[in-house]
């Protein structure tokens, strides 16, 4: 059964994969460069293509709260936000995981103020690493539109909410050709949500109360449980999802990554790029393949360190910065592969935070300069 | 010496980014105009705004000035005026900036009575994210989020902040700019919170979804519909239905928060 091709940006087709997973409630709040999903989001209910309820809050802390108690009512919820917005709502983003409320959220990755801007940078969710939500990073509007529909039946399944996220622009407002599956494909990819433990009069069941210590740890342990089991969780709906609609991800992908000399390791839409740029190492002569780390809460970390065995560097390409320890995917890949007798050297460069442009050229110049230097602690300015 | 009010911008930041027959503009030369008036040393002044259309005008402006986060100018400029009590402090917000993100700290500033002089452009629609509704957008007026009509109920900000504590409260409107002028001078030499709500129009995101596509219809309809106060109160004019008071709507007098702290500090260490 194929789908229908057109052409939209990112945004747009997230909204499409919103359509197709059939959210009830969508509580939202507009933010530069999130607005343009709930705006297709709205037209596609004005049009009675989406039966939802559209609920416009007065800030994104309120929008987080409608999205908790609407999905512990029971029904499917999904919201959209970015940069300020996600801020605001940090302190309703521990409680939905605490509650354990499967909501799905797509975040536009934007620069945080101060100072102001507009511009892609991903430290606005990586920063959100941990408040127990699962996390994706897509680098087009078709693996946000996939994404969001896998989301959904991992957060489901597992009982955590689940962020997919893109950059602002570059994946946000650029066009490209996208397939929407099936409805029917859809459907059958992700049931309707019943789930047994929900706000219902007849049911009878609480959320939020004072616990001792002892209830709270154990509150913790099976909340880390469900992030644990979310790994498994998604590698089964990614891949039902390529045996249904013919297109897949895996949690992490490994490119041209026979025998390798040096890995490159990124994500979202720097990857893009950078597998531009392994072509055109590749036919230099350059034994380099390209790691990308698509699920990053929960952090695949035994399938990094496989990808990574006996390969003699990886470099590290973050656009995000944490002031203090610098690039989130350094420090995870650094823990990550800590103790591996055969791992790589690991090479951290800051690339592209706050929106600076990467083309493949310069991350040629970056993969040729981890080669040829022993790789530093601290992470490397490289614009 | 002649006015001239291009001193009174950073002329590097210049285009401004409002839209061609944005209100705005006018609201902040009135500004500038008050701020000549006020005649205050330029380094006593401080203006701090929210974000939004609107708030960019504090980056316009060459004064110490601080572009805050959308819904925290107030809380940002108490944390200034509570610092150095002797700074004139102005607070720049959109109609949501301050009544919806931000509404929580409109009231409490209004009920502290701080000295703080706050200027609402209110454009009745979020402009800067494309024209979704805002607490103050009219029952059954369109936005991009209420494409059949709003369906809330709208604030009444002046009313609010009257209600909250605001010591000084009024309106005008881009069209009334001479009555902006002096309600913005009169505010900022009230010793407590001002508020003054100045109706500006937004063509682009609100007019032009509300029968009003052209800058000048919207002035027209600011023009016809705006009752003086004054008038209202002597009986000779009424408020019909979509129609809206100017003009000085509330003043009492009341302890200013900044005082009250220092004299609570005296009286505790004994200095009385
Ligand atoms: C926490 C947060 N949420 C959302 C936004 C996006 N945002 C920027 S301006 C704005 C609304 C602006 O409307 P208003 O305050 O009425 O000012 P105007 O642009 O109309 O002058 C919104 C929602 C933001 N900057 N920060």
């Amino acid at each position: 059964m194929s789908g229908e091709r057109i052409l939209v940006n990112g945004n747009h087709a997230a909204a499409y994969g919103v359509r197709l997973a059939r959210p009830m409630v969508v509580p939202v709040y507009p933010i530069t460069p999130q607005t343009p999903i709930v705006e297709k989001i709205s037209e596609f209910q004005a049009e009675g293509q989406m039966e939802v309820e559209l609920v416009t809050a007065e800030s994104e802390h309120s929008a987080m709260s409608a999205c908790i108690t609407a999905s512990l009512t029971g029904v499917r919820v999904f919201t959209a936000t970015a940069s300020q917005g996600l801020m605001l709502m940090h302190e309703m983003l521990h409680y939905a995981s605490g509650a354990r409320a499967p909501i799905v959220m797509v975040n536009v990755n934007r620069t945080i103020g101060s100072p102001w801007g507009f511009w892609p940078d991903q430290t606005d969710s990586l920063a959100q690493r941990d408040t127990g939500w699962i996390q994706y990073y897509c680098e087009s509007g078709q693996e946000s539109l996939d994404t969001i529909l896998q989301a959904f039946r991992v957060a489901e399944k597992v009982l955590l909410p689940a962020m997919v996220v893109h950059e602002a622009f570059y994946v946000s407002h650029s066009l490209e050709v996208v397939e929407v599956p099936a409805q029917e494909l859809a459907d059958q990819f992700l049931p309707p949500f019943t789930p047994p433990h929900r706000l219902d009069p007849e049911i009878k069941e609480s959320w939020g109360n004072t616990v001792n210590q002892d209830m709270f740890y154990r509150h913790r342990k099976t909340l880390g449980e469900a992030m644990d089991n979310a790994l498994a969780a998604a590698k089964e709906a990614d891949a039902d999802y390529r045996a249904l609609v013919g297109r897949g991800y895996g949690i992490i992908e490994e490119y041209r990554c026979d025998n390798p000399e040096i890995i490159i390791a990124t994500m979202g839409s720097m990857t893009g790029t950078a597998r531009e740029a392994v072509d055109e190492l590749r036919a230099e002569g350059l034994a380099v393949g390209l790691l990308k780390v698509k699920l990053f809460r929960p952090f695949p970390l035994k399938d990094v360190r496989r990808a990574l065995t006996g390969v003699p560097k990886v470099v590290v390409l973050d656009r995000n910065f944490a002031p203090g320890t610098g690039g989130f995917l350094h420090q995870e890949m650094k823990a990550a592969l800590y103790g591996m007798s055969d791992g790589p050297e690991v090479h951290g460069y800051l690339a592209g935070v706050g929106g600076t442009n990467i083309p493949p050229a310069k991350i040629k110049d970056m993969v040729r300069e981890a080669l040829a230097e022993k790789a530093a602690a601290e992470p490397v300015w490289k614009g | 010496m002649s006015f001239d009010v291009m001193d009174y911008f950073r002329q590097e930041t210049l285009p401004h980014i409002w839209c061609p027959g944005c209100g705005n503009g006018i609201i902040l030369r009135d500004f500038a105009v008050a701020l000549e008036r006020l005649n205050y040393p330029r380094d006593e002044v401080v203006i701090v705004s929210g974000i939004g259309c609107s708030s960019r005008a504090a980056g316009y402006l060459n004064f110490d000035t601080v572009h805050t986060t959308h819904g925290r100018a107030l809380p940002f400029a108490t944390g200034i005026k509570l610092a150095n009590p002797n700074l004139k402090v102005f607070v720049i917000m959109g109609d949501g900036d301050s009544s919806a993100i931000g509404g929580n700290h409109l009231i409490h500033a209004a009920r502290r009575n701080i000295d703080l002089t706050a200027i609402i452009f209110n454009n009745n629609i979020y402009g800067m994210t494309g024209g979704q509704f805002s607490p103050l957008t009219p029952r059954d007026k369109k936005a991009t989020t209420a494409p059949y009509g709003m369906i809330e109920q709208s604030f009444d900000i002046c009313r609010l902040a009257e209600g909250a504590g605001a010591t000084y409260v009024g309106r005008a409107t881009t069209y009334h700019n001479q009555l902006l002028t002096q309600l913005i001078i009169d505010g900022a030499q009230n010793p407590g919170f001002s508020l003054i709500e100045a109706v500006t129009h937004c063509p682009t995101s609100y007019g032009r979804r509300n029968g009003m596509a052209s800058p000048s219809d919207m002035v027209r309809w600011q023009k016809d519909n705006a009752v003086w106060i004054d008038k209202v109160r002597a009986g000779k004019a009424e408020v019909k239905d979509g129609q809206f008071t100017i003009g000085l709507l509330h003043r009492h007098e009341a302890p200013e928060f900044t005082q009250a702290y220092m004299e609570v500090i005296k009286r505790a260490r004994g200095q009385e």
